[in-house]
């Protein structure tokens, strides 16, 4: 494989097609690379396309349509007002809400999720499984009694503040919360963190840092310098796998916020759901996505330059 | 070249997308024509009749005689809202194998039911919900000749019912109110029985209830609330009305808007006042160590009074088996046994007789006052302002 | 700066991790075990203690709903985990190693299910179901209903794209020389993936197979909207309680769940460190 073939932006340009022999050779090479890759990638992208790209399209058919009185959908009157509503400063209030929350979530989850991954990356193969699966165990029970196990940590006179109490610091009210939120978001979205924050660790070549100890003589310096970058692929998709799903949690945010912060995930679930207003439902996903898709790509090509 | 791949594959996309809309897409396309009024009902979502007009309201009433069965029964119900051995016994009386699958909020089945193909026989919306349906075209309207039950229902029930008038698509299953529970340990006895001890910040605080509140988290149960502390119509459609409502809503000295567990925070301690549905209070005030500690109550202003019905789907596998269920459960036994299982109020007046005393007595699952009690109604459009009002009163 | 303070450094950078680990163990089992307690409750909350009881064990050996429920689960968890494991990381392989037609439109497409909001996939699964079997129906008169299939097929769509960016992390920036060399040295491509490209991205694909897996267990809104009747998950199940209340009984599902996954997590551990014991003496022998 060329290095010059991995280039996604690369294009034959057909006025030099009958150039000399080692030329040709190559471009039969890449050809055939290009149809392997397409072999290996057509599974996936035939389902995706069938049964997310099309279901995705009848969506985005209905967010032009109209709400009729009764609260369901006429395909009919194609407008834009269902666009034009998420200009109205109450979307606004919520969208700035959330992304601070997801944001807050994230960096969390990053801070507290980047050395666990570090330690579990650099042990031995039973240690980093043993690791690696408790980490994803306590999500393997259900996540609504999950939440409630939290509001009963965090309910007045619960485990949290007694403790706190015992110690001197007076109860701690945390339930209903912005806090509770958080804490519910970083618990629930950790796992996603820690995952692909491993998978790049691991894989990290250790003589690299054990020159780089020499070079620089100091752990911090070389982990800021070699470690870190090594990893920036793990941050970015352990960062997008939180923040993400953060943005669009109503769950948590519910039954440990008690209702209080309308996050974006509550707002379409309130349009689909109890307002039964598909159409506006529909729109607010739709631009959440295209701002989400277009931001993730941003961030992953500027990211990719660093390696 | 990178924008003609582009072009190749969204031309692909979009030519399957057309496939797969292509079934109600011809339908729209009628209808903008001839220019219908967007109400009309054959606009429903996912109307998949395809060639025929969708379902108007008065839609095809099946043709079943008593007792008659056609197949098994796949019934679509709240969770923990009948005894698992009235459907054991409905299976053995009839030689039919019930499935029941259970739904948190009439929001999330309704869609479910209204794309069509959902597989259900038998759902039991709220009251609200029945228009809705009926609107939509998503439920049939019932052979009351093969439910001769029917009958054993008050005559309230039968008819004049705001969102079914004459009851000719849903049979009543049970009803009770929303109101307030109240921890007296807190607040001792002598509390108004008052929305004000929600909305009033000195009342609440008076009776240590301030912070200590939690509200539904539903637009039009809490703003009704406030609308009735206010002295209107909680399906009001005036917009100043609403104003005032979700401005004392996001005054009101409020911990949470809880759906889920606000019986359990109340029991817990977490909360003073909850506001909620009845028969979930009597539960959990049941397995208190002193029941005596809690009470529940409809506030003086008035309050919610809904009823979930039974009703068949409009595309319904087994329509037949589901009147001879709607029948079963109509039975004054059975109507009892309902009851005396959950606490809700029947509409069986037959039943009555074999409703536990205690349950029949109470006044706060049998108000004896219903005059200031109104159901929610579909406000059509309007329930966007409820939506919007409420989240802007939540903050 | 000195030896003494460097080593000093690096002995409170390794206190530091050590703690670390600790704190996020405690961070995430405390929930738990709260919840494992609470399923030996009397009390029907499960915020309340109720005095020691194992009627909640006993309720769900004779559950046969939740029974089902569970059934439902852990079937539709492992079929949509193997599939989209293979195909998210034949996606994975194709997007981080090779160029080819399509390829913008396809990375695009993949991070979209990671984006979407929970309801609004819900919804347009719903539309794309029905309207689907709906055409099946008039063109080939062929009657399909939602259940377990269609409940399958929409995590399937989901955890592709989960898989693939967990996958991704772990090739991106790999070295793809061991694979050519290996490519070389092996002939046929097939053996050259089977002997070194897996081996290298194994752990990418085991992370992405967990979170599949976790993904598909706690799967709430588009299971309700894409399942038929009797094809209810236990999440779904659980969460129709939320308006009735979550009685401890599902703590008990939780920890017996919990159980089971523990006893076979164990036990591949053992398989592993035999195969890694096996793999020490090799070389001696």
């Amino acid at each position: 494989m060329s290095a010059e073939s991995l280039d996604p932006l690369d294009v034959v340009d057909p006025a030099h097609e009958h150039h000399h022999l080692g030329e040709q050779v190559e471009r039969r090479l890449r050809k055939s690379e290009r149809r392997r890759g397409l072999l290996l990638a057509l599974p996936a992208f035939a389902y995706m396309v069938l049964f997310f790209a099309v279901p995705l399209v009848i969506v985005l058919v209905y967010s032009f349509a109209t709400r009729t009185s009764s609260g369901s959908v006429a395909l009919s009157g194609w407008n834009l007002d269902s666009y034009r509503k998420l200009g109205e400063p109450i979307v606004r209030n919520v969208v700035f809400r959330s992304a601070w929350l997801a944001a807050i979530t994230t960096v969390a989850c990053l801070v507290i999720g980047y050395p666990f991954a570090y330690f579990t990356a650099t042990r031995r193969p039973l240690v980093r499984n043993l690791l690696l699966v408790s980490v994803m165990i306590p999500f393997w029970t259900n996540f609504l009694v999950r939440n409630y196990a939290w509001r009963l940590l965090l309910s007045t006179g619960g485990p949290i503040s007694s403790a706190t109490e015992a110690i001197g610091l007076g109860e701690t009210d945390l339930l209903f919360t912005r806090t509770a939120v958080v804490l519910g978001l970083t618990y629930s979205f950790l796992p996603f963190m820690i995952l692909p924050l491993y998978a790049s660790i691991e894989r990290i070549d250790w003589r690299l840092v054990e020159a780089s100890r020499d070079l620089y003589s100091n752990g911090w310096k070389s982990f800021t310098k070699i470690v870190f970058p090594l990893s920036l692929p793990g941050v970015i998709a352990g960062s997008i796998l939180v923040f993400v799903p953060s943005l669009g949690a109503y769950v948590t945010p519910e039954i440990l916020g008690g209702g209080r912060e309308t996050m974006l995930g509550s707002y379409i679930v309130t349009q689909f759901l109890t307002a039964r207003n598909w159409p506006v439902g529909a729109s607010v996903s739709f631009v959440l996505m295209a701002v989400m898709l277009s931001a993730t790509i941003v961030y992953f090509r500027s990211g990719g330059k660093n390696l | 070249m990178i924008s003609k791949r582009k072009m190749v594959a969204s031309a692909v996309i979009a030519s399957l997308a057309l496939a797969a809309c292509g079934g109600d897409d011809d339908e729209p396309a009628a209808d903008d024509s001839a220019d219908e009024p967007a109400a009309e009902p054959s606009d429903e979502p996912a109307d998949d009749s395809g060639d025929e007009p969708a379902a108007e309201p008065a839609g095809d009433v099946p043709e079943c005689a008593v007792d008659e069965v056609d197949g098994d029964l796949f019934l679509y119900n709240w969770a923990e809202y009948i005894d698992p051995e009235l459907l054991t016994a409905f299976e053995t009386q009839y030689g039919v194998k019930v499935t029941q699958d259970t739904y948190d909020s009439n929001e999330a089945m309704q869609p479910i039911i209204s794309a069509g193909n959902s597989g259900y026989d038998v759902i039991v919306p709220s009251d609200y919900m029945v228009s809705i349906l009926i609107a939509n075209g998503d439920i049939l309207p019932l052979n009351k000749d093969a439910i001769p039950n029917y009958s054993n229902l008050a005559p309230d029930f039968q008819s004049g019912l705001p969102y079914d008038p004459e009851g000719a698509y849903a049979a009543p299953y049970q009803w009770g109110t929303t109101g307030l529970g109240v921890d007296k340990a807190v607040t001792g006895e002598d509390f108004p029985r008052s929305w004000a001890l929600v909305f009033d910040q000195a009342t609440a605080e008076q009776y240590g209830a301030a912070g200590s509140i939690s509200l539904l988290n539903d637009p039009r149960e809490t703003l009704g609330a406030a609308l009735k502390y206010l002295g209107y119509s909680l399906n009001s459609t005036s917009e100043e009305e609403l104003n005032e409502a979700k401005e004392l809503v996001a005054n009101a000295p409020i911990q949470a808007f809880d759906s889920d567990g606000y019986d359990e925070n109340l029991a817990t301690g977490q909360t003073v006042v909850a506001h909620g549905y009845s028969g979930n209070f009597f539960v959990q005030f049941a397995e208190a160590d002193d029941p005596s500690q809690y009470e529940y109550f409809v506030p003086a202003e008035g309050g919610t009074r809904w009823v979930d019905n039974m009703a068949v789907v409009h595309d319904a596998p087994h329509p037949c088996t589901a009147h001879t269920f709607i029948n079963f459960i109509l039975d004054a036994e059975n109507g009892a046994a309902l009851t005396n299982w959950n606490y809700y109020a029947s509409p069986n007046a037959a039943a009555e007789a074999s409703i536990l005393p205690e349950i029949l007595e109470d006044p706060a699952i049998y108000p004896e006052d219903i005059s200031k009690l109104e159901f929610i109604s579909d406000t059509g459009d309007y329930e966007i302002n409820f939506s919007d009002a409420f989240i802007e009163a939540k903050g | 700066m000195s030896e003494a303070s460097s080593a000093q450094a690096r002995g409170l950078a390794k206190w530091g991790l050590n703690l670390n680990v600790v704190l996020v163990l405690v961070f995430l089992y405390a929930p738990i075990v709260l919840l494992t307690i609470y399923s030996f409750s009397g009390a029907r909350n499960p915020g309340q203690w109720g005095g020691f009881t194992l009627d909640w064990y006993r309720a769900l050996g004779d559950d046969t709903r939740v029974q089902d429920a569970i059934w439902v689960s852990v079937k539709v968890a492992l079929v949509s985990t193997v599939v989209s494991v293979v195909l998210g990381t034949m996606a994975a392989l194709a997007l981080e190693r090779f160029t080819f037609r399509g390829k913008k439109v396809f990375d695009a497409l993949l991070y979209l299910p990671i984006i979407i909001p929970d309801v609004t996939m819900a919804v347009m699964m719903l539309l794309f179901f029905t309207q689907a079997f709906d055409l099946l129906d008039d063109w080939f008169g062929l009657r399909i209903a939602k259940g377990f299939a269609t409940i399958v097929v929409s995590h399937i769509a989901f955890n592709i794209a989960f898989v693939s960016v967990v996958v991704r992390a772990r090739i991106a920036g790999m070295d793809a020389t061991l694979e050519q060399a290996a490519a070389d040295l092996y002939a046929t491509r097939w053996r050259a993936f089977v002997h070194v490209t897996l081996p290298q991205i194994m752990p990418g694909v085991l992370g992405g197979a967990l979170l599949a897996l976790t993904l598909s267990l706690d799967d709430v809104v588009v299971t309700q909207f894409v399942a038929g009747p009797g094809s209810t998950t236990l999440p779904v199940y659980v969460f129709s309680l939320i308006r009735k209340g979550v009685t401890p009984l599902i703590n008990a599902v939780s920890v017996v769940m919990l159980a089971a996954s523990l006893v076979l997590v164990i036990g591949s551990l053992f398989a592993q460190r035999a195969n890694e014991g096996r793999r020490r003496r090799e070389p001696a022998a």
